[in-house]
């Protein structure tokens, strides 16, 4: 098993903590003497860069949310003068104004470093053409993903999402062995690999390294299964650095964090209090490293429970279980909470379906609705209304089970589910809360 | 005397069927028999067809989920008792219809059977000495 940074990666955990004391001491004192906002925070919250002499005291520092990267829009989170930022990136927000994110040249040097740890982890190396379709521009997945594979030597192909026919071309032609992308583009590609006629032997295919969205472990052995590949999570925020942040190993058995760069925590989502180690809640990150825009007590609205036991692989680093949903994708019908992963978890592991689904909520009459339209395989699409009724009984059934209420399942006709080509829109909720 | 039926699978949307009648058409292929069943959100349109395979291809091209079944086609008089006739023959062997649907023209009428257990209702039906029609035959009709 290959690690890029031993030092880093498999330091015994007290070290580790050490190494955070000083991080963190350190970034909240260049933020409180180089950022306004946090300046103003801080002394509202009664606190000094003096009160925070490690971890420990991390609690006593003001949160930073979303909603602030959207009221300091665009460069008021800066801690370091425009001269210094050598590049911009931005969230594929889809309403108003995007999250902007300013990178310094140490800035981009440590995301080559994180991203290097996550395709290290993953088997590949400098003798490995790695094709990265995520998306190329102000989304960081494109560029983050480039840097990483750039770091370790390999050879990148940078590809971007979109153009499936190419795609499938280039990896067959230039022996693609990594695959960057985001899952359900993954998927999509799938498909079209097997369209295309070419057989899987002449594919020197993998590794995939997957993120930018949630997806499930029985989207991973769907992925796996059909891509004949090994599947990792790739995961990262815009707002922390991109795509880096953590990275699964070999063992697939949870996300090691780059905590010697974002220190994560678990806090409860809705009183913000810490929580046990192993309990699920919100992730918080702080960023003990970053120059440009450094963020304290970062709320991802991601949920998830962090394990600190040292992995088998060798590593120390805390390991993040699967993303469970976002505080924010949860959707409230009939008052209870439902989450995207719930269902789509469902929808794979069963045998008859296709990994594709749809939810559609609305209110009529002053009640729920709650639709989730999925696409049954060729093979199990049946002459008798019978047993594609009791087919539906059976996913109804399934899903309810999981999720404490019964959705009107749809069947529908063969991929007529839109693919998607990057993040992929699952859900449409046409409730008016006004 | 085993004919293949084309099973469709069609959402509940307008003109699903006119599109699937235009993508047989443009392949050539003509139609002896339909019948569709449908539940609340989803129907399943079945077809005797001249030509099933070319039948089939061309819709599965098209992304159309096709399934495809044995059916059985049993020719009777069109003359009132005669399918009662030959549908107690079939009760009487112990063989359970899933579904079935009928065309008559002038003296003759045309069943398709679809029996829980094919190769048994073809054998009983023949020892019955009630006419079958092979696949050549319905196809052209």
């Amino acid at each position: 098993m290959m690690i890029w940074n031993t030092t880093m990666e498999c330091m015994t955990r007290d070290e580790m903590r050490k190494l955070q004391d000083i991080r963190l001491k350190r970034t909240v004192e260049h933020v409180y003497h180089n950022c306004e906002p946090y300046r103003r925070r801080m002394q509202e919250a009664g606190v000094t860069p003096g009160d925070i002499n490690g971890t420990d005291d991390i609690v006593k520092l003001p949160f930073t949310s979303k909603k602030d990267l959207r009221d300091f829009y665009p460069f008021d989170l800066l801690s370091v003068p425009m001269s210094e930022i050598v590049r911009l990136q931005a969230s594929s927000g889809t309403t108003g104004k995007p999250i902007v994110v300013g990178y310094t040249r140490k800035d981009l040097a440590i995301w080559g470093e994180v991203g290097a740890r996550c395709f290290t982890a993953y088997g590949l190396g400098k003798q490995d053409v790695v094709q990265v379709s995520y998306g190329y521009g102000l989304f960081t997945g494109g560029l983050g993903a480039h840097c990483a594979v750039e770091t370790i030597g390999g050879t990148v192909l940078p590809m971007s999402s979109g153009n499936t026919e190419k795609q499938i071309m280039l990896m067959h032609d230039f022996g693609s062995v990594g695959l960057a992308c985001t899952p359900s583009y993954a998927l999509f590609l799938a498909d079209a690999m097997h369209d295309s006629g070419i057989p899987r032997s002449e594919f020197r295919l993998r590794v995939g390294a997957f993120g930018a969205e949630p997806w499930t472990e029985a989207m991973r052995s769907e992925l796996q299964n059909k891509l004949g590949i090994k599947a990792y999570d790739l995961y990262g925020l815009t707002e922390i650095i991109g795509p880096g942040v953590g990275h699964e190993c070999e063992l697939q058995n949870g996300t090691h964090l780059c905590e010697d760069h974002f220190l994560p925590e678990i806090l409860d989502p809705v009183t913000g209090q810490p929580l046990e180690p192993g309990q699920t809640g919100e992730l918080v990150f702080s960023t003990i490293t970053k120059e440009g825009m450094p963020l304290l007590r970062f709320r991802t609205r991601d949920l998830t429970s962090l394990n600190y036991e040292a992995c088998e692989c060798g590593r120390t680093s805390v390991r993040m279980s699967r993303i469970l949903g976002r505080c924010d994708d949860m959707l409230i019908i009939r008052g209870v909470n439902v989450f995207p992963s719930q269902v789509e978890a469902v929808v794979c592991e069963i045998p008859e379906l296709e990994p594709h689904y749809f939810i559609e909520v609305d209110r009529i009459n002053n009640l729920d609705t709650f639709e989730v339209k999925v696409e049954v395989k060729e093979a199990y699409y049946s002459d008798e209304i019978s047993r594609m009724m009791n087919l539906r009984k059976h996913i109804t059934h399934r899903l309810q089970s999981v999720l404490g209420i019964s959705p009107d399942v749809k069947l529908v006709e063969p991929r007529s589910i839109e693919r998607s080509q990057g993040k992929a829109k699952r859900v449409n909720d046409k409730r008016k809360f006004s | 005397m085993l004919i293949k039926q084309l099973s469709i699978f069609l959402e509940n949307k307008k003109g699903r069927f006119t599109e699937v009648a235009r993508i047989l058409g443009e392949a050539g292929v003509n139609m002896s028999a339909f019948t569709v069943a449908e539940s609340s959100d989803f129907g399943i349109l079945r077809l005797i067809v001249s030509d099933p395979d070319c039948a089939a291809r061309a819709l599965r091209e098209r992304l159309y989920a096709v399934s495809v079944t044995d059916v059985v086609c049993l020719y009777c008089p069109n003359q009132p008792g005669a399918l009662a006739a030959a549908m107690e023959i079939i009760s009487n062997a112990g063989i359970f219809v899933e579904y079935m649907y009928a065309f008559s023209q002038g003296d003759s009428a045309h069943v398709i059977i679809r029996p829980d257990d094919v190769a048994r209702c073809v054998e009983v039906l023949r020892e019955n000495r009630l006419t079958l029609l092979a696949a050549s035959d319905l196809y052209k009709l």
